[in-house]
This record gives C-alpha cells, structure tokens and sequence, in this order.
C-alpha cells in the first residue's frame, strides 16, 4: 500500500495523469501544499477513475490557508499533520508527485 | 512632462506554494509609489489570491488577501480575472476580497495591447 | 521586563507596544507627542491590523485623508508632525514594522 503525496494544483494535468495511473486498490492520496486545490468540489472530476478503496485526504493548514476548507469534496476527508505523519507510517510506502 | 509607463502584470501562480504571488505584489506598489499606471490581471490558479477567509497562520506565512486588499489605497483599480478560471474552479466573482473586472480568455491580447510593459508571475 | 528593538529602531514584537513604549521611542527621535501625533499613530496601526504591512507614503496619505480628512491627508501636514520620512517614523513609533515599499 502506497501513500501517494501530491503537492501541485489541478492545473498540472500532466502531473496528476500520472500519478493516477500509478494509483493500485487500497493505496491514498493526500494532497498538501498547492495540492488541495484538487479538493474542491469542482475538481472531483479528477479523481473518477480511482478505485473505490482508495482514500482521499487533503491537509487541513494547506487548505485553511487558501480559505477552501468549507469548499471541498465530500469524498476528501481532512487531517491534520498528526494524521498526515500517522498515514505515512501506517502505509508502506510514500511517493511524492511534484 | 514624460508620459509614465504603463504596466500589467499577469499572475497565473497560486498563493503560498511559492513566492510568486508576494513578488508580484511587491513590483505592483512599488510601480504605484512610482506613480506608474498598473493593471493586474489573474488567471488559472492565481485566482485563488483574491479568494476570500484565507487563514495562512498555521502554515506560517502573510495573508495575500490581506496585502491585496489594501490595492485600493494604492491606486490600483484595474483588477481584471479571467472568467473561465473562476467557472472551471466553482467559483464567482463575490468570493473574491476585491471588486473586480471578469474578462474572456480571447480578450486578455487586447489587454497586452493597451499596456506598454508586461510583467508576468 | 526588556523590550527588543532591531538594529534600526523597530520594534521586534509588535505586542510589546504601549503608549509609553510609544513615548520613549518618539522621545529618542526628538518628537513630543501631542494629540494630533496620536490620532495619526492610531490610523497607521488600524491600517496594520486591515493590511498586515505598513504603508508607505502614498498609502498612508490616503488612509488619513480617509479618516482625518483631506486637510490632515497632504505629505506636508505628515512632514510637520514626523520630519525626515513620516511614513518610516510614524510605523516606528506605532510599533509596527519598517514599510517595505519606502522608497
């Protein structure tokens, strides 16, 4: 199980393709710095191919500082940096996208 | 007299991920303390500047929305952002800090047209 | 309790700020406080606390137009009360940062 760190916004297209033919059942996706930008409601688009069994998360600073907390995707949930430091021990692996 | 230039600067960078969004803030009021003319244009993620509640304190940096807030006591009123951003982001010109000017992608060359020097972020 | 200052005078915490604290700052600039100094301190921090940054200033001129009106709004009227550069001065004395845009 791989915890997948994207930290680029939805406009590096390229970027997240990429990232999303990398994506196997039971791996997660956190998206941090300009990253969370892919929360948001209006690009839940982006993540339709992923397996159901892949979780989404978006770091909770990231997105408070860009004022889109109360804008996101009901499919991404937020954690903190407590829980993102918990998810990258839990999964066996992290890759970061950037 | 010598006619001051003008200037638009065209953002396309969000905030915070990097220093763009504080750079080109600061070669805009310098240009105003100049007494030049400035326009600024924001485009693609850089529309994420001008969104409204943004809370930077846990991340450690200066809030742009304030910064950019304060354009008005600058002079500077020519704010335009490209509609099809705010639309491909779910988003409308009142969840902006600033009032704005909404302008089509095909109408940012007139836009190079009128100004004599273009800086972009 | 010590109050810090950076090499030019600024103060390194803006909580550290009071009316005496203004008061002894203004005083090592040679300026005695009056009423109108101070009704120009307050534009300059609630400027501050808006914008998060000091002005400079054109800014400054214009918030105090805004307030005060446009006779106390003229760099001559900003000069009279903090001679050299008022917009540098005025931040010192206030507590906030040095304006980045003073040029």
């Amino acid at each position: 199980m791989t915890l997948h760190i994207l930290n680029k916004s939805p406009s590096a297209d390229a970027l997240i393709k990429r990232m999303l033919c990398a994506i196997e059942d039971g791996d997660a996706i956190i998206m941090i710095e300009d990253g969370v930008l892919g929360a948001l409601d209006a690009h839940q688009g982006l993540f339709s191919s992923i397996p159901d069994n892949v979780a989404l998360f978006a770091l909770e600073a990231d997105l408070e500082a860009r004022g889109i907390t109360s804008r996101i995707s009901e499919q991404v949930s937020i954690a903190d940096d407590k829980q993102f430091v918990v998810l990258c021990s839990d999964m066996d692996k992290t890759v970061s996208w950037y | 007299m010598s006619e001051k230039k003008s200037v638009l600067i065209i953002n396309q960078k969000s905030p915070y991920g990097d220093a763009a969004a504080r750079e080109s803030l600061d070669i805009a009021l310098t240009c105003s303390i100049f007494e030049m003319p400035v326009t600024l244009l924001f485009c693609g993620d850089a529309i994420f500047q001008l969104l409204k509640d943004q809370q930077p304190g846990k991340i450690q940096q200066k809030k742009i929305e304030a910064m950019l807030s304060a354009l008005p006591m600058y002079d500077i009123t020519e704010i335009y952002v490209e509609h099809d951003s705010l639309i491909q982001n779910g988003l409308t010109d009142e969840d902006l800090c600033l009032p704005v000017t909404l302008i089509d992608q095909s109408s940012i060359s007139q836009l190079i047209n009128l100004h004599d020097t273009v800086l972009t972020f | 309790m010590d109050i810090e200052f950076d090499d030019e005078g600024y103060l390194r915490s803006l909580q550290d700020w009071n009316q005496s604290v203004a008061e002894q700052i203004a005083q090592q600039e040679g300026i005695e406080l009056t009423p109108a100094h101070w009704e120009l301190i307050e534009v300059i921090r609630e400027f501050y606390q808006l914008f998060e940054h000091s002005p400079a200033m054109r800014p400054l001129v214009k918030a105090v137009t805004l307030k005060l009106g446009s006779d106390k709004g003229k760099s001559i009227y900003l000069m009279k009360l903090f001679p050299g550069s008022p917009a540098k001065l005025l931040a010192k004395i206030a507590g906030l940062p040095k304006p980045d845009n003073c040029l």
